[in-house]
């Protein structure tokens, strides 16, 4: 008689830990053929409401981590990518209907991404800060800090690759944030989050939420403790984009934009990921004795 | 308490100044009548009808934005940078050569005493224009870019008329765009000295154009397709509504919005010196500041003594005739202005806060509002939470340094906060902690062109001055 293999279910990650929706929804998951695989958590109003409460409650510690401490662990996070590589490849498989080529191949771009991003936190401060010559007997300093909490909306088509390249950047600035994963490719994302919980990374600090963007986007974009929110993964959507734009107005959110088409996320990222969620502080002191 | 020292008068001379009867619009290099109806710009400290003004319609900003896209495609996109540079600097030096003339006719049309407009106000902007004008061939250093965005529609406030106009031109001109400015309704004159001096700078047609008008004006332009980036500074209230309607499209977006600034004195601060950066914090430009230190958090152990000598120096201040080189406080800009003030501080009085002037007569005629101070206030009371933009001072209490980063960071504002203390190590985990995008710590209310300024959270987004300044103006790097 053949073995009955163990099947998972699947769960939102909120505060470092792995709840399932409140509203006790789900909803099905298919591969690339239109095949059943999973069951994945649908995030509900409330979910996303947790969420940043969790993200804002990390804040605190993770800004004020060094960008030592903070480029360590984002670089952790890609280690213990590169461990599970197989799982990985597989998600992103099924998900997005590649080769296996070329599968590996997104799968080391995404865990370069992350590598890439984890030594950008100590040197983004030196490139987009600096010193001011003012007119005058004043020491003075500008110094870039993270906005606070950003929702990200992942984008939908690049399941993986896409989640590493709008998440890693809002976090090793310090910033904490509340992702919607690809709706219609949640897995890799899930299997993200796991690997989020063991890498020393702070529990708050990322809180994916799998679900539909349409849904929950809209809370997000309101909510008044939400600081940036970025629109990446409403690409192409003009109507949804310019309504979250709006709702996003309440509070004078940072939007980064919604794109016309999803990016080609094996290009050079540059570092406007980042700076669309950075604050530029001036710090002033009189010069004397 | 009288003050101490009389002065005899010592009025600057509004001889320099020759306002005309009426003015138009600025478009394509010249004066041109509006479309619309006009309005009347007085002077907030007699009443007095300086001038009529044209009010700019939809059409009026349609041709106004016509031309600024003209000049950018014909003329001042594909300038050579270093070209662009020589007409700014040009620009720079006609506004110090005609300085005491901007600086007179700021002071009557603002209300402002001479003595800001003319060693803060107009040098400043003048500044800007130098520091700007040097980035115009050396853009590709600054890490944005060359590209300039092409069009760019400003809305600028009655606080600061002629600086605002050149924070907002100086940067969008060096970056290679064209812009179409609309000065507040209240305060529209300097920006027309500064069309005349646009044409004899022989700045291209079109580069600069000036819509008069109120919120209308304002709203067309900000709306209008072809404006490509839109920068704003005011209220917060203003900037929600100008992120509503940008929504969805392309336009850039920077806006410099309110503040309620907390400015901390610890117990070891130099209480002389605190008490100076007290009163610049909140009673410069009649408080009329975004950035202004409205919420003052004083240590407990400090608070009666630092109390007691803001108010013995805030009884030396002198209010009245804005040019009368003497003046430290001059007349609030608008009626309406007035209005909300007194509305605001009679709500600190009724919610319970003691309510504090010293004796001063205020003129007869004008607007004007005594320095005042509210002590016994509570986070809880709308003058510790609303932006008043007045002479208007809340005091407040702390203990710790942590009480003073929870109460100064206890509100939907990000713009500035002061920290007053000896401790190196104290101001530095201060600056650290605080949600502001410029802290002064032992001084206050300080600008300069090369610094980015700019706000957190509600106050808004986009940084003015500084390299950083030139991100709003161009393309990107990676665009």
């Amino acid at each position: 008689m053949s073995r009955i293999d163990v099947r998972k279910t699947y769960k939102l990650f909120i505060g470092g830990a792995f709840p399932r929706s409140e509203s006790g929804y789900s909803y099905v998951v298919h591969d690339s053929k239109g095949a059943f695989v999973a069951n994945a958590a649908l995030a509900s109003r409330k979910d996303a409401r947790d969420a940043v409460v969790a993200a804002r409650k990390a804040f605190g510690g993770w800004s004020s981590r060094t960008a030592y401490n903070r480029a360590q662990i984002v670089y952790r996070i890609a280690e213990v990518m590169e461990d599970r590589r197989p799982q990985f490849v597989d998600a992103v498989r099924q998900s997005e209907g590649l080769s296996a080529a070329r599968a590996e191949k997104v799968l080391d771009e995404a865990i370069d991404r992350l590598v890439w991003y984890a030594g950008w936190a100590d040197k983004i401060t030196q490139v987009v800060g600096g010193a001011n010559p003012v007119a005058g007997p004043f020491f003075n300093l500008s110094t870039p800090e993270p906005t606070g909490v950003v929702a990200v909306l992942a984008p939908q088509d690049s399941s993986l690759l896409g989640l590493v390249s709008v998440v890693a950047p809002a976090i090793v600035t310090g910033n904490t944030v509340v992702v919607v994963s690809s709706y219609a490719r949640p897995l890799p994302a899930v299997t993200f989050s796991e690997v989020l919980a063991t890498s020393d990374l702070p529990g708050g600090v990322v809180n994916i939420l799998t679900g539909s963007a349409a849904t929950v986007a809209p809370w997000l974009a309101s909510h008044m403790d939400v600081n940036a929110i970025d629109l990446t993964g409403v690409a192409g959507d003009t109507e949804l984009a310019t309504s979250l734009e709006v709702a996003a107005a309440d509070n004078l959110k940072r939007v980064r934009r919604a794109p016309a088409a999803e990016p080609d996320w094996s290009a050079d990222p540059g570092t406007d990921a980042m700076t669309a969620f950075l604050e530029t502080k001036t710090v002033w002191h009189p010069i004397g004795v | 308490m009288s003050s101490p020292f009389e002065y005899a008068p010592a009025p600057e001379s509004r001889a320099i100044v020759d306002i005309k009867p009426s003015y138009g619009l600025f478009v394509n290099g010249e004066f041109v009548d509006g479309h619309g109806t006009s309005f009347k710009t007085i002077s907030p400290s007699t009443e007095e009808v300086l001038s009529e003004v044209a009010e700019a319609d939809d059409a009026d900003v349609d041709l106004a934005v016509k031309a600024a896209r003209r000049a950018h495609t014909r003329v001042w996109g594909r300038m050579p940078g270093r070209e662009r540079a020589k007409y700014l600097y040009r620009i720079a030096r006609i506004i110090q050569e005609r300085g005491r003339e901007l600086a007179v006719l700021e002071s009557i049309d603002n209300g402002k005493p001479i003595k800001e407009a003319r060693d803060v106000d107009v040098p400043t902007a003048a500044a800007h224009f130098f520091y700007y004008a040097g980035w115009a061939d050396k853009l590709e250093y600054s890490g944005y870019g060359t590209t300039p965005l092409g069009v760019a529609g400003q809305v600028i406030p009655w606080n600061f008329p002629l600086l605002m106009l050149a924070w907002k031109i100086a940067p969008a001109l060096a970056c290679g765009n064209t812009v179409v400015l609309k000065p507040a309704e209240t305060t529209p004159l300097t920006a027309l000295l500064f069309a005349e001096i646009c044409q004899q700078a022989d700045l291209p047609p079109g580069v600069v154009n000036i819509v008069t008008g109120a919120g209308d004006t304002g709203r067309a332009l900000v709306a209008h397709p072809d404006v490509d980036k839109v920068a704003f500074t005011g209220s917060t209230d203003v900037g929600r509504a100008i992120a509503k309607a940008v929504a969805g499209s392309s336009k850039k977006v920077t806006l410099e919005l309110g503040g309620k600034a907390a400015n901390i004195v610890f117990d070891d601060a130099p209480i002389d010196q605190a008490v100076e950066g007290i009163v610049t914090g909140i009673f410069f430009n009649q408080g009329h500041v975004c950035c202004a230190g409205s919420r003052l958090l004083v240590q407990e152990s400090v608070a009666d003594e630092v109390l007691e000598r803001l108010k013995r120096r805030v009884s030396t201040l002198r209010v009245g005739d804005p040019l009368d080189k003497n003046t430290d406080i001059g007349a609030i800009n608008s009626a309406e202005q007035l209005a909300r003030i007194t509305e605001l501080s009679d709500l600190g009085e009724a919610e319970g806060a003691g309510r504090w002037s010293p004796a001063c007569e205020l003129p007869e005629r004008g607007f004007w509002f005594p320095p005042t101070i509210f002590t016994n206030v509570t986070q809880a009371h709308r003058i510790a939470r609303e932006e008043i933009f007045g002479p208007v001072l809340s005091v407040l209490t702390f203990r710790t340094p942590s009480e003073a980063v929870e109460k100064a960071n206890n509100t939907p504002y990000g713009l500035s906060a002061g920290v007053w203390t000896d401790k190196g190590s104290l101001i530095l985990h201060m600056a650290n902690q605080l949600r502001a995008g410029v802290v002064w710590a032992n001084t206050f209310n300080k600008f300069d062109p090369t610094s980015p300024f700019g706000g957190y959270k509600e106050s808004g987004y986009g940084r003015e001055g500084g390299r950083h300044g030139l991100e709003a103006y161009l393309k990107g790097a990676s665009a």
